[in-house]
């Protein structure tokens, strides 16, 4: 496999005395370009603490992070901005769209970001949205739509500027089941190329069936990682 | 991403019109009390105005104003006149005298009293009739807003009689002369017949107007009187500042206006500082989302002082829109606050104000935002 993530005896700890908590303690990981990795794991055990260190939003107290190459611990504060702005994209589980703009103006952000013209970056959300199944919510605010929908623009939020990285951070657990599979299937079928690596951290079990590598992680370590076949999905 | 931060500030339409509301608030009370403050510490030198025609003003070595002269000896004309510098030298005679109208109305007049050869003094503003019927019995002018007090709603008309101190009074123009600070009406008639209605002792002349000689400054001729006459002479201007500084300084009116300014700035930086701070506070996981997403703090900043500054504009220019249409209605003619008007500088001065009530607002929301850590997203 081709190593786009590698980790190595990560740790991050949070506060200090009585109130200190090690979030993460040595964790050594790795996701290939070209797969859907998701990292499973009971509630508090440091899943949004590992994939938050990994796209650059939290610098670990040891151990080294490489993405695509990359040894962010080398990279200062501005540069880890720009590699954010450029190489990574992001599903939240709260969305987090901007409620004032529309469906295509939101997933147009990224591209703002990096500079784009409205005309183009909306231009490019819009062809993604049709991809998503969105034709039709366009120009609908965040309100005016479904969760499932709504997670499908953040979905094209996450890939419209083409980003080598995508982390999802329990990318279904606001949504129905049904919601869920399908915003899954989606995910699966844009995010996933051969020079790009997808990290979905989840603790659904009924979404297991759409990964190609499941890390198990338990009170701030990987426990193992299971290969699946996703296509029997 | 300009876009982005207007349409987030739109999209909140409730905060962003107490924002607006803010901000134009404080911009109409300082705006519109500063141009009233400016426009009444004119008044009390509006006498002093007037007088075009002289540049040096002779008084009493005590007068502290114009409002508090005591009366110089009629051989004082003279003495001025023998300075050497002086073009020309005139008699100006100030007092207040009671008026009556036929119908019985009172009030009270501020009687200037103007040289009978030359008449300088005399107001160039004139609604009707000609200054020089003065010189006719009984004849004096009356400026317009003190005709309409005492005549009000009635067409201006020549030919009116009134009472001066239970002396008749016939009038023959209607000036406009400026707004007095002491009195709403003001009567110009000659020096000899202002003093057979005001009979008083023997010594009646309030001030000597002279003329600097061509190419001689006002000041340096004003200068030699006061070593000659052992009177206080100074330049129009130089009594003008005097003036308005014994205003500024013993009465209590920059105090209780600046009171209501400084209460304008406290306010609005109150309001809009509480406002920004919850607007920013409620759309901290936008912010964040944009951080997140690679947004430099820079540019972040630059979102929010975009914000800021939208609000800022919008507010001042209905605030100022606001204190300019008082000015411009308030003050018509012959209304009490006739006269006063919006100076520029005050303007642009409320404008520095505004930009630092919306800056010293946006403080602690720009710091939230600095601070703000992006991995609050996955929260
Ligand atoms: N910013 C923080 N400050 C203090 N403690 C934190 C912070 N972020 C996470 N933690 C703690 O670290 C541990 C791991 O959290 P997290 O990575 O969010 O777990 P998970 O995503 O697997 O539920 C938890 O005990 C959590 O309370
Ligand atoms: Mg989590």
């Amino acid at each position: 496999m081709a190593i786009a993530v590698d980790c190595h005896d990560v740790t991050k700890a949070f506060g200090t005395g009585d109130a200190r908590v090690q979030a993460l303690r040595g964790v050594t990981f790795a996701a290939a370009a070209g797969e859907m990795t998701l990292l499973v794991g009971p509630s508090g055990c440091g899943k949004t603490t590992l994939i938050s260190a990994i796209a650059g939003m939290l610098t670990p107290d040891a151990g080294s992070i490489a993405v695509f190459g990359a040894d962010l611990r080398k990279l200062s504060r501005g540069k880890l901005t720009a590699f954010r702005a450029k190489s990574v994209g992001f599903v939240f589980q709260q969305f987090n769209l901007l409620p004032a703009l529309t469906a295509t103006e939101n997933a147009s952000i990224p591209l703002r970001i990096l500079g784009a013209s409205a005309g183009e970056a909306n231009r490019r959300a819009a062809v993604l949205l049709d991809r998503l199944g969105l034709a039709a919510h366009r120009d609908r605010f965040p309100d005016q739509l479904s969760g499932g929908q709504q997670q499908r623009v953040a979905i094209a939020r996450a890939l419209v500027h083409e980003p080598q990285l995508v982390v999802c951070d329990e990318p279904t657990a606001s949504l129905d089941a049904q919601s869920g599979q399908a915003a899954m299937a989606l995910l699966r079928d844009l995010a996933v190329r051969a020079d790009r690596a997808v990290i979905v951290v989840t603790h659904d079990s009924r979404i297991f069936s759409f990964a190609d590598r499941i890390a198990h992680m338990a009170d701030g370590r990987i426990e193992n990682v299971s290969i699946q076949d996703a296509e029997a999905a | 991403m300009a876009v982005v931060a207007l349409r987030m500030l739109f999209g909140d339409r409730a905060k962003y019109l107490g924002l607006v509301f803010g901000v134009a608030f404080a911009t109409l009370l300082v705006t519109q009390q500063g141009g009233m403050f400016v426009g009444l510490m004119t008044r009390t030198a509006s006498v002093i105005e007037d007088v075009r025609e002289a540049d040096i003003w002779v008084m009493d070595p005590q007068a502290l104003y114009i409002d508090t002269v005591r009366a110089l000896r009629d051989t004082d004309l003279g003495r001025v006149r023998g300075v050497p510098g002086v073009a020309w030298a005139v008699p100006f005679y100030k007092a207040s005298a009671p008026v009556k109208t036929l119908d019985g109305r009172i009030d009270n007049a501020l009687l200037l009293g103007l040289d009978d050869a030359t008449l300088i003094g005399v107001s160039h503003d004139v609604k009707l009739g000609r200054v020089e019927d003065l010189r006719q019995p009984d004849a004096i002018a009356i400026d317009e807003a003190g005709y309409l007090r005492l005549w009000p709603g009635e067409k201006l008309r020549l030919g009116r009689e009134l009472e001066l101190n239970d002396h008749r009074a016939m009038v023959v123009a209607i000036t406009g002369a400026s707004a007095a600070f002491t009195a709403n009406i003001i009567i110009h008639t000659p020096y000899t017949r202002a003093l057979d209605y005001l009979p008083q002792g023997r010594d009646t002349l309030s001030f000597v107007l002279a003329r600097a000689a061509p190419g001689q400054t006002p000041a340096a001729v004003a200068r030699a009187i006061a070593a000659r006459t052992g009177l206080q002479a100074l330049s129009s201007a130089d009594f003008r500042w005097k003036t308005i500084d014994y205003y500024l300084a013993k009465t209590g009116i920059p105090i209780s206006f600046g009171l209501v300014i400084v209460l304008g700035v406290v306010v609005g930086i109150a309001i809009v500082g509480l406002t920004f701070n919850m607007f920013v506070a409620e759309n901290l996981r936008q912010y964040g989302a944009l951080k997140a997403m690679g947004l430099s703090d820079l540019r972040l900043v630059g979102l929010v002082l975009l914000q800021g500054t939208v609000v800022g504009l919008m507010g001042f220019g209905i605030g100022l829109g606001l204190a300019a249409s008082f000015f411009e209605f308030a003050t018509q003619p012959p209304g009490a606050l006739r006269g006063f008007s919006l100076p520029w500088w005050v303007a642009a001065g409320d404008a520095g104000l505004t930009a630092l009530i919306v800056l010293l607002a946006m403080f602690a929301s720009l710091r939230r935002v600095l601070v703000l850590d992006p991995a609050i997203v996955f929260r």
